[in-house]
């Protein structure tokens, strides 16, 4: 009986549970400096000049400025068509471009002294006018980057439209939607710290998702051999896509080399708020046409990107969103044009999502649109243009190659769980009825990608002289549970307890390599990595216990359920692991019996259905989100128990850009939501339970048959949520409503409904 | 500097604070225990909650000098030894935590309103975690935690 | 997130709450610290002393007084949300206090914190000014009472002289009341709220929210009493307010909030 497929309780939950996390701000660095970031309060401004001397007066303070840095700008990344004369100045020298843009660092003693000298550092600013909202930057009249000549930051597509696009089509509708700028809040701040040994290299711990990754990028930074760095991931609490490196750890690392001294800095929330990049901000145009029977056949999807102030990540997620822009459907024609641009805002780089989540929100808000023209449940529509079940491998017209799916079998299990004709029934009679309190019920089909840019992930399994595993990964967990799922993966194929496995990550001296965790790939590659690498370890056990029993390896067999190794056919005389690699320790043969393993593949389609049932105070604008079933199907389930989590953190975050969450700025770029008092994230009496269904459709391309499941909840829930709201509105004529929708806009998309 | 003594887990310390030490750095940095977290700056997340003479509070918004004479009971103050406090037992069972940042609040928040709510209906639950933020869980199994906990008769 | 530094001094009584208020010009009350602390975390507020007055166990306390109920200024907004006294004859105070923050800020926070803060948008003032509260006062010169409706001068500001404070809140006892609230979020401040209570043989209605300080409706109530129906007087909700914008709401949109809340308590009582 394998164990994969078991609920197994996470091994990482003690440590958390007795309050041991080793999160980088917990870490004894003896000695630490504190260091404090003094940002820009304007959102555009030129700098005249910044003094420092009152802050210096306080005791053991240093501040460094533009003046100090010798470093180049950071950024773009080298993404293809980003604009490479958008970098970020380390230290803002002569301009600020939002608020957040580091002026100064305060270096003290302690962090209390630090905050205290940070007020006192003074700039000269020379306000400039701030460009905030992405159309405006595109008339590209107050530049950010007057060298550039642009606020382009980015774009892909064409902007030549086909006029013969909706030839043939009896019903063209058009809409926009904004998915709006959401604030990843991770629950731990970011924290940095280095120190520079006695040896000259630098150790920085950092609290984020891709430690290997963020090595070669200070190296580079730097203008460091790789080898000269080791960064240290311990645990992160929490990423969502934003902690990969950025310049306040390179700021960090930097400083340590510089003082010579230990530092280490540890972001407050109202920093976080506008330091930590924020994720969508995609306007989205569609057109979509088809037959009266409600055959979609062409789709044109433009997006205005912000890209916030400096061209981050998010510059270059129009391009997933355009990969994607077909969703679970087959249109015979799509057209996309992305642009991003630059706005005197905080950066845009991946949240939960990244590119997919607006894809999805356009088609489905889309098929809602084209549906109510037709007059047609929405559920029905989708059926009449899902990519059949039989035509797998599915290319779109995108150019995107769907591995594998059930499109249809997803929204008729969620309807079906959802008891959708008695919710519709129920709708009927509050409609009837004629009260305030109105139902909504949403559905969203949607598919997404993960590990999209077929990225290899590395593995390495070690038996250790007492007959352990330890399963080093190039992965890494923010959450995620790897140390129990991968534990299980190699437990698996090794046939020993899982209690016997453990799993590193995060150190770039321990793991050889790796590219961290993002766009929900961990198990698709890492996994199969290390179950790779526990492979190779048996046939290498083979090897070993062929010489130990006189006999052939090919002869030497794997007892799974025991972990014992014997020759076929002769159990009796068996060696366990813990046997073998006491005499392997013995004979210095120990080292045999490790193996690592790099797993590359394309990339997996994670797809699924959801249906929200929404209550609607039509007076007051108020939406109760009463229920959210969702069927989410990443294939293979290595441990169902963590996979439901993800599930249901991606559901909370989906239906809350639908409803709560949104980043908003004032027309002179000030963040009016810099706190979690102003930014509407939402507690847990602010959304219910969800009914996650489970279905499992294997890919093809592991042989875990293991699909990423991180994102899923978020990108399926946002569309369903928004959707039912609309339909609760649907009788009073509302056709629009913008996110959050909920309260005051939907108060305003009755209002406009009226008039 | 203002002197005060504070029993933290059943034990007492006395120790000179600055007034303006809020309680949670008097906690982590002054005596070590790093178990209480923080994530934000204006009482809204709940990662820093304690047991301030039994009742749960936000360590960021209470001065040390104000837990003068108290008990505090912290994360670390909650199992017995080996054996988790069945809260965290419940935590660890329903899958209640991912990254594990908010849990220590969270745990803290669940002890203190099972001891005014024994037997809390879930949207007693919902509403009795209203000062606690989670990211990653969606709150789901952090309510079925609190749920199994009060079946056990934590 | 670490306030700017002060000196701190924790008061024995009441008269010595008022001494050490009075050698220090810019000093600050603290009670259950859940209005200031987050002002000083933020360094919005940087008083030079704080004097602590949390631990007055004396004016902690809800007790009936003839027709009116005594509630002592440090009773906590937990206390308030299950006191006995309160719901036989007041419990619309415990409605309110319940809907405050979230348990943690119950723990800590006190009626006359949130009371003497002045803020707009809090909820137990909105309930001490619809029912004529009565609320104590203590300083140099000995004590004095004002009403709720001369209380509440402007945006956090008050009828508090600078060696005052606040050491209790005279309600009268009520057979029907109601308080809705309109938030966001659960455990957010009010985007709007609207309390209306039966007093005196007539419809008493106060807002939240709806200008600098909270507010009666009084010509919701002259409609009321002169026998408009609820939707009829609530037309008046928004007369004599200036609610403000803010990433909560519009104006616009609070004034309709207003409207429709006040219906709904008036058709409540």
């Amino acid at each position: 009986m394998s164990i994969l497929g078991n609920r197994v309780r996470r091994k990482e939950d003690p440590r958390f549970l007795r309050g041991e996390g080793r999160y980088v701000e917990n870490l004894p660095l003896e000695g630490a400096l504190a260091v404090t970031f003094v940002r820009s309060l304007y959102a555009h401004a030129a700098i005249n000049g910044v003094d420092a001397s009152a802050a210096e007066a306080l005791p053991n303070v240093q501040v460094i400025t533009a003046a100090d840095m010798d470093l180049a700008p950071y950024g773009p990344p080298p993404f293809p068509g980003l604009n490479t004369a958008m970098g970020r100045p380390l230290l803002a020298g002569d301009r600020v471009r939002f608020v957040g843009d580091i002026v100064a660092i305060v270096v003290s003693g302690d962090r209390a002294t630090g905050a205290d000298a940070a007020e006192l550092v003074m700039v000269d600013y020379d306000p400039l006018p701030a460009v905030v909202r992405p159309e405006d930057a595109a008339k590209d009249e107050v530049l950010l980057f007057p060298d550039a000549g642009t606020n382009v930051a980015g774009g892909s597509g064409s902007a030549d439209h086909d006029p013969a696009l909706f030839e043939g089509c009896d019903v063209v509708v058009t809409g926009t939607l904004d998915s709006t700028r959401m604030a990843p809040c991770p629950l731990e701040p970011r924290s940095a710290a280095a120190e520079v040994g006695p040896d000259g290299r630098v150790t920085a711990w950092l609290s984020t998702q891709t430690p290997h990754q963020d090595r070669m990028v200070l190296a580079g930074t730097l203008g460091l051999d790789p080898a000269e760095i080791r960064v240290v991931a311990p645990d992160v609490g929490g990423g969502f896509g934003a902690k990969m490196l950025n310049v306040e750890e390179i700021l960090v690392v930097w400083l340590a080399r510089r003082l010579g001294r230990p530092v280490r800095w540890t972001e407050t929330r109202s920093e976080s708020m506008v330091a930590l990049p924020h994720g969508r901000a995609q306007r989205l145009d569609f057109t979509i046409g088809g037959t009266r029977d409600g055959k979609v056949l062409a789709y044109r999807l433009d997006s205005l990107q912000d890209a916030g102030a400096y061209p981050s990540l998010g510059a270059f997620l129009p391009n997933l969103t355009a990969l994607m822009s077909s969703g679970v459907y087959a249109i015979p024609k799509i057209e996309f044009e992305g642009r991003a641009v630059v706005t005197n805002t905080t950066q845009i780089a991946a949240f939960r999502g990244a590119g997919r989540p607006e894809a999805s929100q356009a088609i489905e808000h889309a098929l809602d649109v084209f549906a109510a023209e037709l007059g047609m449940d929405p559920a029905e529509v989708r059926r009449r243009n899902f990519i059949p079940k039989d035509s797998f491998p599915y290319t779109t017209v995108t150019h995107a190659a769907y591995d594998s799916g059930d499109y249809e079998g997803a929204l008729d299990l969620v309807v079906r769980s959802a008891g959708y004709d008695e919710l519709r029934a129920e709708q009927r009679r509050r409609r009837d009825a004629g009260g305030p309190l109105q139902l909504g019920i949403g559905v969203s089909s949607y598919v997404e990608i993960t590990n999209g840019i077929d990225e290899t992930e590395f593995g390495e399994v070690e038996i250790t002289p007492d007959g352990n595993a330890i399963v080093r990964t190039g992965s890494f967990s923010h959450g995620q549970g790897h140390e129990t799922t991968f534990a299980m993966i190699a437990a698996e194929r090794l046939g020993m307890p899982v209690e016997n496995v453990t799993v590193q990550k995060g150190d770039t001296d321990d793991v050889a390599k790796g590219t961290g965790t993002y766009g929900s790939k961990s198990t698709q590659i890492g996994g199969a990595a290390a179950r790779g690498a526990a492979d190779k370890v048996v046939e290498q056990a083979k090897q070993l216990v062929a010489d130990y029993l006189e006999a052939s390896a090919a002869d030497i067999v794997l007892d799974p359920a025991l972990g014992h190794l014997h020759v076929a056919g002769d159990p009796a005389v068996a060696l366990s692991w813990a046997d073998l690699a006491a005499r392997a320790s013995a004979d210095e043969r120990i080292s045999e019996l490790k193996a690592d393993h790099e797993f590359k593949s394309s990339p997996t389609f994670p797809f699924g259905a959801h249906v929200a049932v929404v209550e609607v105070d039509t007076e007051t604008g108020r939406v109760e989100l009463q229920r959210l079933i969702a069927v989410d199907d990443a294939g293979t389930l290595v441990n169902p128990m963590i996979a439901e989590g993800q599930v249901h953190g991606g559901v909370a975050t989906g239906a809350s850009q639908a409803l709560y969450e949104q980043v908003v700025y004032d027309d002179d770029g000030n963040p009016l939501t810099g706190t979690f008092v102003g930014y509407a994230f939402p507690s847990a009496a602010d959304l219910p339970s969800f009914e996650a269904v489970e279905m499992e459709t294997p890919t093809p391309v592991n042989e875990l048959g293991a699909k990423g499941i991180g994102e899923s909840g978020t990108i399926g829930a946002t569309p369903a949520v928004h959707s039912a709201v609309l339909d609760a509105l649907s009788p009073l004529g509302v056709r629009h409503i913008d996110m959050p929708a909920n309260g005051e806009n939907v108060w305003r998309a009755i209002q406009e409904a009226k008039a | 500097m203002t002197r005060i003594a504070v029993t933290v887990n059943g034990s007492r310390h006395e120790a000179d604070v600055e007034p303006r030490q809020l309680l949670v750095y008097f906690l982590r940095d002054q005596l070590g225990m790093k178990g209480t977290n923080v994530g934000c700056d204006t009482t809204s997340c709940g990662a820093c909650t304690v047991l301030i003479d039994g009742e749960s509070v936000k360590s960021c918004t209470v001065l040390a000098v104000q837990a003068d004479g108290s008990e505090v009971t912290t994360i670390e103050g909650l199992a017995d030894g080996d054996e988790l406090h069945p809260m965290q037992q419940a935590f660890h069972e329903q899958h209640g935590l991912q990254c594990g940042y908010c849990t220590p609040g969270f745990v803290m928040a669940a002890v203190s309103l099972l001891k005014e709510n024994p037997d809390p209906t879930e949207e007693e639950i919902r509403h009795g975690l209203e000062g606690n933020l989670c990211r990653c869980t969606g709150y789901h199994n952090i309510v079925r935690a609190v749920q199994a906990a009060a079946r056990a008769g934590a | 997130m670490i306030p700017a530094g002060f000196e701190y001094a924790r008061a024995g009584s009441v008269d010595e709450a008022v001494e050490l208020l009075g050698g220090d010009a810019d000093a600050k009350l603290l009670a259950g610290g859940h209005s200031l602390i987050p002002l000083l975390r933020l360094r919005f507020a940087r008083p030079s002393l704080l004097v602590d007055i949390g631990r007055l166990e004396e004016l902690r306390y809800v007790k009936e007084d003839g027709d009116r109920i005594a509630i002592g200024a440090l009773t906590r907004h937990a206390d308030l949300v299950r006191d006995p006294v309160l719901a036989k004859h007041c419990a619309v105070v415990s409605t309110a206090a319940e809907g405050i923050g979230d348990p943690q800020v119950r723990h800590r926070g006190t009626i006359g914190g949130s009371i003497a803060h002045g803020d707009p948008a809090s909820d137990l003032a909105t309930i001490a000014i619809t029912l004529d509260a009565d609320l104590v006062l203590r300083g140099p010169g000995g004590e004095r009472t004002v009403t709720a409706a001369d209380f509440f001068t402007g945006m956090f500001e008050t009828a508090l002289g600078p060696q005052e404070l606040l050491t209790e809140i005279r309600v009268p006892k009520v057979a029907t009341a109601t308080y809705l609230k309109h938030a966001r979020r659960s455990h957010d401040w009010a985007t709007v709220g609207v309390a209306a209570a039966h007093v005196d043989g007539r419809v008493q209605v106060g807002l939240t929210s709806m200008g600098a300080t909270p507010l009666r409706a009084r010509s919701v109530e002259e409609a009321f009493a002169g026998g408009a129906s609820a939707a009829d007087a609530a037309a008046h909700a928004g007369d004599g307010t200036s609610p403000p914008s803010d990433v909560n709401a519009s104006a616009e949109y609070r004034a309709h909030l207003a409207q429709v809340l006040v219906r709904r308590a008036l058709e409540a009582v």
